[in-house]
């Protein structure tokens, strides 16, 4: 008796663990494992988190909707805390857990260093950074969820010279992988335009008092400033600027008109102007849906990130609708070079395309402080 | 020259809340003969005490202050001499210092678990109204961020040159044996300067968060910046803590305007093994005993 019921307790516990790999595997072909790779925390948080969440939001109205080819989006996050060799090993754990493709990073300095590995796994990697390197060293990999600074600095160059009419200017930027593209682009832009670069003035990640920052601008006798630093630090540098009574226009590239970076300034953002790939403000009623649904969803407003985050996801399901099956390489092949209309492809916002090298290809926006909101003042056409 | 007046005055500002957070260091290193490494997160954290009154209880900014005040005496006062200090003091000072690496550890991950890695603003306790100083445009914040720390330094030396529990304190501060023996209650003395400390690492998060936003990990560069300023100044004087404050407050404006913002972080690690070499006590501190 005793012998029967040791044969049978140990046949159904050697049943259950017979039958729990048949069910994981079950669960695994129902899903599709699109990790994000993001910056939850350190100084890249605002970034990361607007990204992450942007994306979430995307993949749960995508498996609302039933999935891409019938599968639903699996998502987990992974905090690189804004250290470029975490940002590595989590990339290398995502594709040890079987990624089809990566979401992230947004910092330029980590998605530098973690590219390397989703390229020699042959992983689609989908980057809200813009540092126009990213995109120069060959990587068939990488494709962006915004256009990189090396293609909004030059729709600059035009509303220096043609709208404000400077002759000098001056220039602050963050000392990392974003801010020296951005900087370096930006100088090549003023020589070519005439423009005198009257003061030079970087900045550390993270950097807390921009008193000196902004007292050399104001000494330089510049007519206006380009501001090229992160979301925190454009909030300092716009309360110092105010403080100091700095009273020329200050125009950055992406991040100035931010919502988060209006919040922490708290007024002192009012009338700074800034040329973005993506706003949240748009008057389009695509980007306004977008806006209705992260607030109803996060009880909160995004940034930009929050939009590349979502329509990183949807160009995921797109083109793999468009492939018609889940083949991480056929997906990197089919993005190059493709255009997406964006009435045949709500989720990517606007019309968007990818070139050989991963840049991302689309209209951008002018946009202004204007009552502590993000306004759109005029529209830049793809360059 | 306005410009040399604009950053000397927003340097000496700046300062000011440096100088704040390392007279923790030298509070705590009379009172317990060890380093906490977790100074610079006692000043990130009132700060979300104060925005947990305001924004989730709704109080008014006065009382937000007062609560983040009590509760901040409490938690990085009381408990942290309590749970931490005490139990680990007999075991000599390295224990303890990484015990305060672990409470530094524990209040960023703990802030940042609790209100999110987010920057968060953070109201002005002043308005922002400027003055015009030779050129240079000063805020009304700045001004009253020097005269607050000067105002605290001087009370402190007051008291506890002044006054019968300060010298209490000092007693058990150079010789807690010695004192004990004088009729002097010692662990109460040590509770009071967690408790001293804890109120000025309050006052300082109330001050700086205006400037830095309350962020989890403000902790880190302040913690570094005030440890630096109090071995400049001298490690077991209070006044040396202002001077070392305001030195590394003024010279990172000054060499940020006029020799290099790219190397601008490494001048306070510069000055510190100038000092060390030249006067290893500190521009103020002494050599032998240690006072308060």
């Amino acid at each position: 008796m005793q012998t029967r019921r040791t044969i049978i307790a140990t046949a159904l516990t050697a049943s259950v663990f017979l039958a729990a790999p048949w069910a994981t595997a079950q669960a695994a072909d129902d899903t599709v494992l699109i990790p994000c790779v993001c910056e939850l925390s350190g100084a890249g948080a605002v970034s990361g988190t607007n990204f992450r969440d942007g994306a979430h939001l995307a993949a749960d109205e995508i498996n609302a909707a039933g999935g891409i080819l019938g599968k639903k989006i699996d998502m987990p996050d992974y905090d690189t805390q804004t250290d470029p060799q975490t940002s590595r090993a989590l990339v290398q754990k995502a594709i040890d857990a079987g990624a089809y493709a990566i979401m992230g990073t947004v910092y330029s300095g980590s998605t530098i260093v973690n590219m390397l590995v989703a390229q020699q796994a042959g992983i689609p990697q989908f980057t809200g950074a813009e540092a126009p390197s990213i995109t120069e060293k060959g990587n068939p990999y990488i494709f962006r969820t915004a256009s990189s600074s090396a293609k909004g600095v030059p729709a600059l160059t035009a509303y220096f010279k043609d709208t404000l009419n400077v002759k000098k200017i001056a220039v602050a930027w963050v000392n990392n992988e974003f801010g020296k593209g951005g900087h370096d682009v930006f100088i090549e832009e003023m020589k070519g335009a005439g423009i005198e670069v009257v003061a030079d003035v970087p900045s550390e990640q993270g950097q807390a008092d921009f008193a000196a920052d902004v007292a050399k601008i104001k000494q330089s006798g510049a007519e206006a400033a380009f501001v090229y630093v992160n979301e925190e630090e454009s909030a300092r540098f716009l309360r110092e600027a105010k403080k100091q009574g700095l009273d020329i226009p200050l125009v950055g590239e992406v991040t100035l008109t931010g919502q988060k970076v209006i919040d922490l300034a708290g007024g002192a953002a009012e009338g700074a102007l800034a040329h973005v790939g993506l706003a949240t403000s748009a008057p389009d009623p695509l980007f306004q849906d977008f806006v209705k649904k992260f607030h109803a969803k996060y009880n909160r407003d995004t940034d930009h990130n929050g939009i590349k985050g979502y329509i990183g996801v949807y160009a995921i399901k797109y083109v793999t609708e468009m492939v018609g099956e889940f083949d991480s390489q056929a997906l990197a092949d089919k993005l190059h070079g493709l255009t997406l209309k964006v009435a045949d492809h709500p989720g990517l916002l606007l019309d968007t395309g990818w070139d050989e090298t991963g840049e991302m290809l689309r209209p951008s926006f002018m946009t202004q402080v204007k009552d502590n909101q993000q306004v759109v003042i005029g529209m830049v056409p793809a360059n | 020259m306005s410009e040399f007046l604009q950053v000397v005055l927003s340097g000496l500002a700046t300062g000011s809340i440096y100088a704040l957070a390392a007279i923790g260091f030298t509070l705590v290193w009379q009172a317990a003969q060890t380093v906490n490494f977790a100074q610079g997160e006692f000043v990130m954290l009132p700060a979300f005490f104060v925005l947990i009154a305001l924004n989730w209880l709704g109080w008014p900014l006065w009382a937000a202050l007062a609560f983040g005040l009590v509760i901040s005496v409490l938690v990085l006062g009381l408990l942290f001499k309590k749970l931490v200090v005490e139990p680990m003091l007999p075991n000599t000072g390295l224990p303890l210092i990484i015990a305060t690496m672990a409470v530094a550890i524990l209040l960023k991950e703990g802030a940042k678990e609790f209100y999110g890695a987010e920057a968060q603003p953070y109201p002005a306790l002043f308005p922002h109204t400027t003055l015009s100083v030779g050129g240079a445009v000063v805020s009304i914040q700045d001004i009253l961020n020097i005269l607050v720390s000067l105002s605290v330094v001087l009370a402190l030396t007051l008291f506890l040159d002044r006054t019968r529990t300060g010298r209490c304190i000092q007693a058990t501060a150079q010789n807690p044996a010695v004192a004990e023996i004088l009729g002097v209650k010692t662990r109460r003395m040590v509770l009071y300067t967690f408790l001293i400390n804890a109120a000025l690492a309050a006052l300082a998060s109330m001050l700086i968060s205006p400037v830095y936003l309350a962020k989890f990990s403000n902790g880190e560069t302040l913690g570094i910046v005030a440890f630096i300023a109090a071995i400049v100044g001298g490690f077991n004087q209070i006044r040396g803590a202002l001077v070392g404050g305001l030195l590394i407050g003024v010279l990172d404006n000054l060499t940020a305007t006029y020799v290099t913002t790219t190397y601008r972080a490494a001048l306070p690690l510069v000055l510190l093994i100038v000092i060390i070499l030249w006067r290893p006590q500190g521009l103020l501190g002494t050599s032998e005993g240690r006072q308060v």
